[in-house]
């Protein structure tokens, strides 16, 4: 049986990282190789890294700490920052990265994610995508969220967006719903419900988490692949262990330290 | 010991070296026939698509390399699924080291593919590859394509039906998870092929 992912995000800037408030007013976490093992200790499945500032830069991820990383790690971990080519990406895949995501350059140019998938194949490439609610109740997708002064709304729906990223090769789908983002209301279980019945590729919940039930909801009501936090693990606010064995006493499949024991 | 990684274009041998790198063991990156030949134990990793690899294999001459090497073999994900015979991705004749087809997963409601992130390991023989293995012991999956469970399957994986994580025939083995990625788990099997 697969199990659900817990995967904390670590939002990099100016080589470490940091964390936002609904994607403004950021402050430094720590050391990026320092979290890194530290949550791979606790117990993560997966670390997002994103080079928040990459893409307003008009500029690729900064591949020196991807390397240290790789190095390290034993767990997966996915990268993403102004990818907009198959070089990019191949570089940023062989410094270690296991998956690279792509958000606003696949905006810009949607054929970007075709020609990763058919470079890499479909299980490298994440597509994120930032969404939130307009007044006229429908959700919609944001660019550049990395900086509040160059973020754009767009015309483009969020999930007609999400079908054609997978028609064109996402591998999976990180959805941003932006409304919650960094204030711990809970992941947006309505908007992640419809996106789970559009999306037949892995989905990860991003953006509201601020208890342990807010991830057992993201998974038991959306039926989400993953759930990824950030402000919660870097606070301490939620320990991985205690979170995992939560989750597993809420009959939601998880991966314990020990194979035996616990489970 | 030497042991070396068949540079065939896959974007994972990064990760696979550092991982080696962890149990003290450096690695040589290389497509040089001679030194894949004269190595202890030969790894073959690659993440991609069968018909790529394969081409990139023949590019480099090393179809022929790889089938005459009698030491140790290790192919990880779509390492170990160019060891078969033949991959539906792209109806590609692979290397034929190993008596297994490739098949595609069937998508399935609540059945997402890739079949991507952690599942369990069940051991169904005993095999030095398997020393320390215990049921249930979690790896990294990252894949769309899968190979049925046989007589060369030593564990197997549920994903909506069993199939095949790790395989092995005479000295050539393959995992189809991806140990460098498989925290402690992966770290043992990894040492278990080193000491085959």
């Amino acid at each position: 049986m697969l199990s659900r992912r817990i995967i904390p995000c670590l939002d990099v800037r100016e080589g470490k990282v940091v964390k936002g408030v609904r994607f403004r007013d950021h402050i430094v976490m720590g050391e990026i190789v320092d979290l890194a093992l530290r949550y791979r200790d606790e117990g993560a499945d997966e670390l997002v890294f994103y080079d928040i500032t990459a893409s307003p830069e008009g500029r690729s991820v900064d591949r020196s700490w991807v390397e240290r990383v790789a190095r390290v790690i034993d767990i997966p971990f996915c990268v993403a920052g102004g990818i907009r080519s198959v070089d990019e990406a191949r570089a940023v895949l062989h410094a270690g990265a296991d998956k690279i995501s792509v958000n606003s350059p696949a905006l810009e140019r949607p054929e970007l994610i075709d020609e990763l998938a058919a470079a890499f194949g479909v299980q490298c490439v994440v597509v994120g995508i930032d969404s939130m609610r307009d007044d006229d109740d429908e959700w919609r997708v944001r660019q550049y969220t990395g900086d509040p002064s160059k973020t754009r709304s767009l015309s483009r729906r969020t999930f007609d967006w999400m079908i054609e990223v997978q028609r064109r090769g996402a591998g999976e789908i990180v959805l941003n719903c932006m409304d919650s983002d960094g204030v711990r209301k809970g992941y947006d279980l309505a908007q992640l419900s419809v996106a789970r019945s559009v999306c037949s590729v892995p989905l990860i919940a991003s953006g509201g988490a601020g208890t342990m039930e807010h991830f057992r909801d993201a998974f038991v009501q959306a039926r989400v692949d993953g759930a990824l936090a950030a402000s919660v693990f870097h606070s301490g606010a939620i320990a991985i262990p205690d979170l995992k064995h939560y989750l597993q006493q809420q009959d939601v499949v998880v991966r314990l330290q020990e194979a035996s024991g616990h489970e | 010991m030497s042991v070396v990684l068949v540079d065939a274009g896959g974007t994972n041998i990064g990760s696979v070296r550092y991982a080696l790198q962890r149990l003290g063991v450096d690695a040589a990156l290389t497509s040089d026939a001679a030194q894949i030949r004269a190595a202890d134990k030969v790894i073959l990793p690659g993440v991609g698509a069968a018909g790529p690899g394969m081409a990139r294999l023949r590019e480099l001459g090393l179809v022929d390399v790889i089938r005459s090497l009698t030491q140790p073999v290790l192919g990880v994900c779509l390492g170990m699924q160019l060891l078969c015979a033949h991959s539906a991705e792209g109806d590609t004749d692979c290397l034929g080291l190993i008596p297994a087809s490739v098949n595609r997963f069937e998508e399935a409601p609540g059945l997402c593919v890739p079949h991507m992130g952690w599942n369990r390991l069940s051991p169904v023989t005993t095999h030095p590859l398997l020393k320390h293995l215990e049921q249930g012991d979690w790896a990294y999956f990252v894949h769309s394509y899968a190979v049925p469970v046989g007589a060369y399957t030593l564990a197997s994986t549920d994903y909506g039906g069993g199939f095949s994580a790790v395989i092995a025939s005479a000295n050539f083995h393959g995992m189809q998870f991806h140990p460098e990625r498989s925290a402690s788990v992966g770290a043992k099997l990894l040492k278990n092929f080193l000491e085959l």
